[in-house]
């Protein structure tokens, strides 16, 4: 038998010999590809009940990178992501995206936080300069409001006004057509849950002027036990419910409510249910629940959407998710946009990515563009439907109409004072 | 605040009931999780910072076994007895060794093993949030009593955890090992100089404790989502509980988790934006009024 290890050395020494060996042979190389490497700083949710979306965002983020660096890099220089977990906590997003920049090196910035964190990262981005986009926060204010607004952050995030206004308009045409004029909401207690709750409410009385919200329930994110809000929402008798939970906690409260019976009592519109996450987690998924698309391979109904989501799927052996498409976008935008500035440095692409038009497998006409004036993207494909509990899951769509999420869009920026 | 919505819950009998028994689920679940942490207090004097990871691991446990055999009666079982082995284990293997040590270093340690629990079930079973289901026994329409809805699931939940409590008041009240208990936690030399092994008491209180937990989250499994971390959230709420009720008393567990569980309850009708607050309030007028607790016993 042949011994590669030296006597009175140890296997992990030889080991670390044997290492040191193929790095010393190999350094030249590494050296040269690291000149040529620009590193992108990624905050993500990799630990907790919204590990499972943090992780989506890093495989559709990585899923893109291969493609990019595969055709030659950004502006000629090979991607390296530095992917750090944030545990879903602002205050380690911030740190986290701190030393992304001052100490790994990273010259740009993907911040795949939720809302809670993505405020925090925002700072950062203000504070440091460094060229952001926002893949996954959906609170409207975040480039609605001007006094957020910076020349080096952007957003590739669906914005819970436009999701309001489609929201809005679907749910109160059912409304209408049955007869719903009692409603109970129940979202979670920050920025994102208080913000798109008001403006689907908002929305849903414009179109439904008989509506009267008769219970509120803000539930604290990621709490365990929803049956006193199960409980409260039973009391007051809504004939509808909305909600804006999402990810474990969607999951969480639709088993409490499940043994409740508490969707057959009521329609319940749950804006993120449509979304494999959810889907596949809820193992007595009621039929009937109305949800916006978060994302979902049939919608929009092109070769390119299920193709996509097919890559995904094959690659990862798990379906993308709503935060899977926004990372993606993040990736497909800043490439064009580094390909038509020559560059790779923050500033330039900034100025290329606004008002930036691509061909993107999300977008409603095929194309999705990153608006001028206010940084965020729009022309996604937006859409409410019912669910099933197999697949497709959502098996019809109702796409909205961006012509009319634009002027209510303009109208609601007017009336809250940001333009 | 909502006092007219109060005021209408508390003069209607469907709405007592349905606010009750949602108070009662509440409280019986923080009930298991606090009486382990409280008997691990009084008998072994530490404060188990680790303790809400036995109630992660009671769910995970639970959620294989229903998975691998489809029988809930396994999958319980499974929650309890794994947590009871891991208990052991753990107390033996490493409790064990900071007993003399300072407050600070065994709060060190346990919370050094919090991270170690939630890293070991990201390995195990992954970092995304999973659902073990109802059985579907379980899957029928609520009962309606006075008026007021009830799921079936949530009466065994509120049985099971209640069998538990009146198991162990008398055990360790009556029974000769739960009288030795007693007197390992008053005084544990004495015990051991008239021959009986403390160790193997002190194990034995452990995974008692982190069998409760581990019940705890067995019978959450099917309508809470797993995640490693879960057990924190329970935690500090299971510390409330003891606070209120007085460090190292059972029954003080009890009525404490019991009244937590009422306060989140009606709060979440009369004050829905201070729920949370109420039982941070509650505590703290127990604290100022009765530093020991509502049961706890003034120190010698």
């Amino acid at each position: 038998m042949t011994r590669t290890r030296m006597p009175g050395i140890s296997r992990r020494s030889t080991l670390a010999l044997m290492g040191a060996g193929t790095m010393s042979v190999a350094a030249p190389w590494v050296a040269r590809a690291q000149a040529k490497t620009i590193k992108i700083g990624m905050p993500t949710i990799l630990s907790g009940r919204v590990a499972q979306l943090g992780t989506s965002s890093r495989n559709a983020v990585m899923l893109e990178i291969e493609k990019v660096n595969a055709a030659g890099g950004l502006a000629g220089r090979q991607i390296e992501m530095v992917i750090r977990d944030s545990k879903g906590q602002p205050q380690e997003a911030a740190r986290v995206a701190r030393e992304l920049v001052n100490t790994d090196g990273c010259e740009l910035m993907i911040d795949a936080e939720a809302s809670s964190g993505a405020f925090a990262v925002h700072e950062v981005a203000r504070d440091l300069g460094v060229f952001c986009i926002h893949t996954n926060s959906e609170t409207s204010a975040l480039t609605a409001d001007p006094k957020q607004h910076i020349p080096n952050a952007f957003r590739t995030a669906r914005q819970g006004v436009h999701d309001s206004i489609v929201g809005g308009s679907y749910a109160a045409a059912i409304a209408k057509a049955k007869g719903l004029k009692k409603w109970a909401t129940c979202s979670p207690d920050y920025a994102y849950g208080r913000d798109t709750t008001a403006e689907f409410t908002l929305y849903l009385k414009r179109f439904a002027p008989d509506v009267e919200i008769i219970s509120e329930s803000w539930p604290k994110l990621f709490q365990p036990d929803y049956t006193e809000v199960v409980t409260k929402i039973l009391q007051a008798k809504p004939q509808a419910l909305y909600s804006c939970l999402w990810g474990g906690d969607l999951t969480s409260y639709i088993d409490q409510a499940n043994i409740y019976a508490m969707f057959g009592q009521m329609e319940v519109f749950a804006v993120n249910m449509a979304d494999y996450t959810a889907l596949t987690v809820v193992k007595n998924l009621p039929k009937g629940i109305h949800s916006g698309n978060r994302y979902i391979k049939t919608f929009p109904t092109t070769p390119e959407n299920a193709a996509w989501g097919d890559a995904y799927k094959a690659k990862f052996n798990e379906y993308p998710t709503n935060w899977s498409w926004e990372n993606a976008t993040a990736i497909m935008l800043m490439a064009e946009a580094a390909k038509k500035a020559n560059s790779a440095d923050g500033k330039k692409i900034a100025e290329v990515l606004k008002g930036l038009t691509i061909k993107c497998p999300f977008g409603a006409d095929g194309t999705v563009t990153m608006r001028g004036d206010d940084h965020t993207l729009v022309g996604y494909a937006i859409g409410w439907g019912t669910t099933i509990p197999q697949e497709p899951y959502v098996p019809e769509v109702k796409a909205g109409d961006w012509k009319t999420i634009f002027e209510l869009e303009a109208e609601w920026k007017k009336s809250k004072g940001y333009t | 605040m909502d006092i007219d919505a109060l005021a209408g819950c508390l003069s209607s009998s469907a709405c007592l009931v349905t606010q009750t028994t949602s108070g009662l689920i509440i409280g019986m679940l923080l009930f298991l999780v606090a009486v382990g942490l409280t008997l691990i207090f009084g008998v072994l004097k530490v404060v188990n910072f680790s303790h809400g990871a036995f109630y992660m691991f009671g769910a995970y446990f639970a959620m294989t076994a229903y998975q691998l055999t489809g029988s809930f009666t396994l999958a319980m079982l499974a929650g309890a007895t794994g947590t009871a082995i891991l208990g052991l284990v753990f107390e033996r293997v490493f409790m064990s060794r900071v007993y003399g040590a300072d407050v600070l270093m065994q709060l060190l340690v346990c919370y050094a093993f919090v991270l170690i629990f939630d890293d070991v079930v990201r390995i195990i079973w992954g970092p995304e949030f999973k659902s073990m289901g109802m059985p579907s026994a379980f899957q029928v329409m609520p009962l309606f009593i006075a008026g007021g809805v009830v799921p079936p699931y949530y009466l065994l939940l509120i049985g099971v955890a209640l069998l538990a409590a009146i198991v162990l008041g008398i055990g360790l009240s009556r029974s000769r090992i739960g009288k030795v208990i007693r007197a390992a936690a008053h005084n544990p030399g004495m015990v051991s100089a008239l021959g009986i092994n403390t160790g193997l008491i002190y194990g034995g209180v452990f995974a008692l404790g982190g069998m409760l937990a581990g019940l705890a989250g067995a019978l959450a499994a099917p309508v809470r989502s797993l995640t490693p971390g879960m057990g924190f959230s329970v935690l500090i709420e299971s510390f409330i509980v003891t606070v209120i009720g007085g460090m190292g008393s059972i029954l003080g567990a009890l009525i404490g988790a019991l009244l937590l569980g009422l306060i989140r309850s009606f709060g979440s009708l009369g004050f829905p934006l201070f729920t949370e607050g109420l039982m941070y309030l509650f505590m703290v007028i127990v604290l100022v009024s009765k530093p020991t607790g509502l049961f706890g016993k003034e120190a010698a």
